[in-house]
């Protein structure tokens, strides 16, 4: 258990921008997790891998302040958040995409976008979003005035990246953009995430897929029952046996 | 023919006001997902608050119209602070507790309004005795409103009165604009998001806290007009009024599909015109035996109500 987290490969120096110390979260009596350390710089894309029921949910929640942490700390530039309501974070710069897409059905997907925009009163910049999203994902232009609720899968998937950009976030939590995705939609959405991570935004990505998630980070985590066991590299970690066995089924 | 246009007549008016009350039970329900069994009783302390504004306006001053706004402000504004401090001190503190709970608290709180109401409270301030609590016996509701008779067809066979006539412009320009807010605006768009999941409402920077405080202080509002409507028509009012329009009201939002805006208009014009013609062609002890067989009957053929979708329950 005290084990030094093994590190594979040099993280480039950055600006820290989310730094989570020893992190504890529980369900009522079920500790979720237990003491997670992990940090995001400005500009980076960092993934956070880990088998199901691992935690990366929770540590997801813990950041973006849906659910309150019952040990450590978390910091955005510097500044304390732990604790702090979901809501109060959002003109923070943080946006989180949450696990299942949480995409409002009964809405139209000119509603989910703009109420991705709800803090913001600038309604030109609003309208301009709306327009990038829909060159990131045309399918959501045709389906405009739709129910969100009659999107296939992926474009539900593309709906909530969306959503989650509409609010210009500094930082962006994305939890499974993957599930349940056909592997074509699956490699539009990764091409999309790397050229939003071109254009400034640092994000936090919890995948399944590891593959996916390793090769588009620079740096992850792996997470197992609550720990962080191991961090490097996306390509040193693709190299590395535990990680193939472990999650690459080779 | 004359009878029966007269009955349709009342049944709307009546309708429409249960429709007010109704769209407070479930606009409720849409952010909470909580049957607020005290909103019958906000909407009684509303038309005690408008009898009390009254009675200072004096004798002289009711009937003009700057008097009725008056009366309407006072009740709608002193609703809506009332629900606020219900939803903050009772409702919120539960919020995350199993919805059994906060329904029984609701129920709490329904019977502490209606009984509270019964007892007798009086202070003397420098010789005046002012009434606290008006106690249990009903009493006259003061013409707000004078009763000119707006429309009479067949010397007498057929009367609209103005009090009709209002009671439905207000009733409907609220809910017009209660549509319009809902359907149309930022802030709507924000219950909207809150009621169908409040975790992800707030990961948007929605404040879930606030939107549903406002959506109380709006049903309140909405129920205290309704109040006034209604013991206009009356002509009297009493701490148990609460209970019973309430219950009516929420037959009427249950019959629609709770949670549905529009189906708590159509569930009130239907047990309103459906009370009418029981009373206007039968016996008038058959009315309420009438509305909840009308309840059950939808129940039983459409268990989500005439518009409600049936919904998994969300845990
Ligand atoms: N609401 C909850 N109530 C009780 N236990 C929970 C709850 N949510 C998660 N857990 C437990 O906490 C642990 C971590 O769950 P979490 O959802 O964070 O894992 P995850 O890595 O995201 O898993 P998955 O890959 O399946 O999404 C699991 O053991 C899970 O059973
Ligand atoms: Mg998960």
């Amino acid at each position: 258990m005290l084990e030094p987290v093994k590190t594979l490969g040099t993280r480039a120096e950055r600006k820290r921008l989310l730094d989570v110390q020893g992190v504890k979260v529980a369900y009522g009596a079920i500790a979720a997790l237990k003491g997670v350390s992990l940090s995001v710089g400005e500009g980076e894309v960092v993934a956070l891998i880990g088998a199901n029921g691992a935690g990366k949910t929770s540590t997801l929640r813990a950041v973006s302040g849906m659910l309150k942490p019952v040990g450590g700390s978390i910091t955005l530039r510097g500044q304390d958040i732990t604790g702090h309501k979901a809501h109060t974070l959002v003109p923070k710069g943080m946006a989180h995409a949450p696990e299942g897409r949480g995409i409002f059905p009964n809405l139209t997907v000119e509603e989910n976008l703009k109420l991705g925009a709800f803090l913001r009163h600038d309604t030109d910049g609003i309208e301009a979003d709306a327009e990038k999203s829909f060159t990131f994902f045309p399918v959501l232009k045709e389906r405009r005035k739709q129910m969100a609720g009659t999107l296939s899968g992926g474009e539900q998937q593309m709906l909530a990246i969306s959503r989650a950009l509409m609010s210009r976030p500094q930082l962006l939590l994305l939890d499974e953009p993957s599930l349940g995705l056909a592997p074509q939609v699956t490699q539009t959405i990764f091409r999309i995430l790397r050229e939003v991570n071109a254009q400034g935004v640092s994000i936090l990505l919890v995948e399944q897929n590891a593959h996916l998630a390793l090769g588009l980070c620079h740096w992850a985590y792996v997470l197992e029952t609550g720990e962080v066991v191991m961090n490097g590299t996306g390509a040193e970690l693709l190299q590395s046996d535990d990680i193939r066995k472990a999650y690459l089924g080779e | 023919m004359y009878g029966f246009l007269q009955h349709v007549i009342n049944g709307l008016a009546a309708g429409t006001i249960y429709a007010l009350v109704a769209l407070g039970y479930t606009m409720v329900y849409g952010v909470l997902k909580l049957i607020n069994f005290a909103h019958g009783d906000v909407m009684m302390v509303g038309v005690y608050v408008g009898y009390a504004v009254a009675f200072l306006l004096g004798r002289d001053s009711l009937g003009s119209t700057g008097s009725v706004l008056l009366i309407f402000a006072a009740s709608m504004a002193a609703c809506a602070l009332l629900g606020f401090l219900i939803e903050r001190f009772a409702y919120r503190p539960l919020r995350e507790k199993p919805r059994l709970t906060a329904l029984i608290t609701a129920i709490g709180i329904s019977f502490a309004l209606s009984y509270g109401f019964q007892l007798d409270a009086q202070v003397n301030v420098r010789g005046t005795q002012v009434t606290l609590l008006p106690g249990a016996a009903a009493r006259a509701f003061p013409e707000i409103i004078t009763p000119v008779e707006w429309l009479n067809i067949g010397d007498g066979e057929v009367v609209i009165w103005n009090r009709q006539v209002i009671s439905f412009l207000i009733a409907i320009g609220l809910m017009v604009g209660l549509q319009y807010l809902v359907f149309r605006t930022r802030f709507g768009r924000a219950m909207r998001a809150v009621s169908f999941d409040h975790r992800v409402a707030a990961l948007l920077g929605i404040p879930v806290d606030r939107v549903i405080a406002m959506t109380f202080m709006l049903g309140s509002s909405l129920a205290a007009a309704a109040g006034l409507l209604y013991a206009i028509k009356d002509t009297s009012v009493q701490p148990l009024m609460g209970l019973y329009v309430g219950l009516k009201a929420f037959v009427a939002a249950v019959i629609g599909g709770i949670g549905h805006v529009p189906g708590a208009l159509v569930g009130a014009l239907a047990l309103g015109l459906c009370e009418e013609f029981v009373v206007g062609y039968t016996n008038s002890s058959w009315r309420d035996a009438v509305a909840f067989g009308f309840l059950i009957v939808v129940l039983l053929l459409r268990p989500e109500g005439l518009f409600g979708r049936v919904q998994a329950e969300k845990v």
